[in-house]
């Protein structure tokens, strides 16, 4: 088996970046895409200390679809996230058990290549982390330590997924300023910018709206919606409304007799919205309970 | 109403007691000082034991040993400071076991550091009374003042920058180089603006150390006498020293400021060099 996901860290390969920088137009409404899974996560478990965080979760996310995590605070959608991209690693005293497979491979092997495996896996965080670098650092920095060294192949990637976030107008004029000084819908683009500049195949999403207000929300929306068919996107939101408009797919966990976290139905995001299996998704989409 | 005019008049008194202290020292030493001192006072060598004369070995001796000390200390306790900050965790037994040793060595008096010295580096190192002992002794004294202030600084970085390279694949040593040093750089600067103060300012462990010849220094071998040493035994020891003390006072403040300035300006150029806050 290949566990290294990134064998030779080869550097980013900048020659189809036409086919995978470009984003496309905006699609109107969730189409349907295949089923076809890239990462199936079973029976997992996750433990902080001795305080269960989420138990027996066990479902697939499908290829280059929109998968909405849903449910109350608390019952471990964030949790869930960081064991895809190995965050979890971070977090003294987490243990998680169960098995997670990633296009094939085991993704909790202990001699996986993280660093390979978070290029691969993208996170955009709930509050915008901007580097106090320039905007043009912010955006080069990780590049760089991806192995992208030649200035006209920098720019080239930076142009494209500025411009892919709808940034580019905004800032072309100064890239060399902090992107500190961006407003908060800005920053979160230019840290999903940042992201996509290293071609992951998969982006996790951990409510990147809800720090945002409307108007910038509705544009990192509009951008979430542009993603699809592209890469493969997991967001945890807690905004409903959006869930509906943006997946294809939709899991809705729920903390189960205040213990863990669990997931209580997944499947398509019609279904879950319109005909869900347990009368408790029924009860909280419906905004009775939750 | 009156008990907030009350509470404003005590807290401007204790801030106009604190300053006022400072500059009727500032002011005395410069009365004093000032008439004194010239070029080459600054230049000459000491004479009929610093009554007359200047003190320009005694500034060379005093640069020499501050260089040895922060040469030394710098890299040490920034290397300890990230060990301690980013690769142990907080409540470790180890990090526990350095951060309280080195709470108990700041608090050490610095004419143990100075007896310390004289055992390992004068007598069983057989460096002697030198310039290179007196460093080192230094080194050993700032050492926590610059380890916890390194770590300090370090740690008051948002774990957020920590997080988000990880979640890019950038190694742990690339979010250090490239996002948490240049982020922790003011504070790494304040820590190490205090341990020079601290150490150029030092008396009782240099003289058992770098001892108090007072001609210019050859090498680092050789013995020198540091300006804290020179104003000592000149108000103590010299009958009508007290003039050359002054002045030699005067040039130490100086010298502190000449120093903190460069630091400054130093990080401050650094700073532009890739951190841009706003």
């Amino acid at each position: 088996m290949n566990l290294i996901i990134n064998p030779k860290k080869e550097p980013i390969d900048k020659t189809h970046k036409d086919e995978a920088y470009t984003l496309g137009p905006l699609q109107a409404g969730p189409p349907c895409c295949e089923p076809e899974p890239l990462i199936r996560v079973d029976k997992l478990s996750l433990h902080y200390g001795k305080k269960p965080a989420l138990e027996n979760v066990s479902l697939d996310i499908y290829k280059r679809c929109i998968t909405a995590l849903i449910g109350p605070s608390g019952c471990g959608k964030t949790s869930f996230l960081s064991v895809l991209n190995r965050m979890t690693d971070m977090i003294p005293d987490c243990r998680v058990s169960g098995n997670v497979h990633f296009d094939g491979r085991d993704l909790r092997h202990p001699a996986l290549d993280v660093q390979g495996l978070r290029r691969d896996i993208g996170m955009i965080f709930q509050k915008p982390v901007p580097f106090p670098l320039s905007i043009r650092r912010n955006i080069e920095l990780p590049l760089r330590e991806h192995g992208m060294s030649k200035q006209a192949d920098l720019n080239e990637v930076m142009q494209q997924v500025l411009q892919d976030v709808g940034l580019w107008d905004e800032v072309k004029d100064r890239l060399e300023s902090s992107a500190l000084a961006l407003s908060g819908g800005q920053q979160q683009r230019l840290c999903i910018a940042r992201a996509l500049a290293l071609k992951p195949k998969v982006l996790l999403m951990d409510e990147p709206c809800s720090a945002l207000d409307p108007i910038s929300s509705g544009v990192v929306e509009d951008l979430v919606q542009r993603l699809r068919g592209k890469y493969t996107v997991v967001i945890v939101t807690h905004n409903l409304a959006q869930a509906r408009r943006i997946a294809n797919y939709a899991g809705f966990f729920w903390i189960k007799d205040q213990r863990a976290g669990c997931l209580i139905e997944f499947g398509r995001c019609k279904q879950i919205f319109e005909a869900p299996a347990h009368e408790l998704t029924a009860a909280y989409v419906n905004g009775n309970r939750g | 109403m009156t008990k907030n005019s009350l509470a404003t008049g005590l807290i401007w008194l204790a801030a106009i007691l604190v300053s006022g202290v400072f500059f009727w020292l500032l002011s005395d030493i410069l009365i004093h000082g000032l008439p004194h001192l010239s070029w080459s006072f600054l230049a000459e060598a000491p004479r009929n034991a610093g009554r007359s004369g200047g003190i320009g070995s005694i500034i060379v001796s005093t640069v020499l040993i501050l260089a040895v000390a922060m040469v030394t200390a710098a890299p040490l306790s920034l290397a300890t400071a990230v060990l301690l900050s980013e690769f142990t965790r907080y409540d470790s037994v180890f990090g526990r076991l350095v951060r309280s040793s080195l709470d108990v060595l700041a608090g050490v008096p610095s004419i143990v550091f100075g007896l310390f010295g004289n055992a390992f580096f004068c007598i069983y190192l057989d460096l002697g009374f030198s310039i290179l002992s007196g460093g080192l002794t230094l080194a050993c004294m700032v050492l926590p003042i610059l380890i916890r202030t390194a770590e300090e600084g370090l740690q008051a970085t948002p774990n957020d920058y920590r997080l988000a390279a990880a979640a890019l694949g950038m190694s742990r040593s690339a979010a250090l180089v490239h996002l948490l040093l240049p982020t922790a750089i003011p504070a790494l600067v304040a820590g190490l603006m205090l341990g020079i103060g601290r150490a150029v300012a030092e008396t009782a462990a240099l003289i058992f150390t770098s001892g108090y010849v007072d001609r210019m220094p050859d090498s680092l071998f050789d013995s020198g006498r540091a300006l804290s040493v020179h104003i000592y035994d000149l108000s103590m020891n010299v009958a009508g020293g007290d003039a050359s003390a002054f002045s030699s006072a005067l040039v130490l403040i100086l010298l502190l400021l000449i120093i903190n300035s460069i630091a400054m300006g130093l990080a401050k150029h650094w700073l532009h060099r890739g951190v841009v806050t706003a």
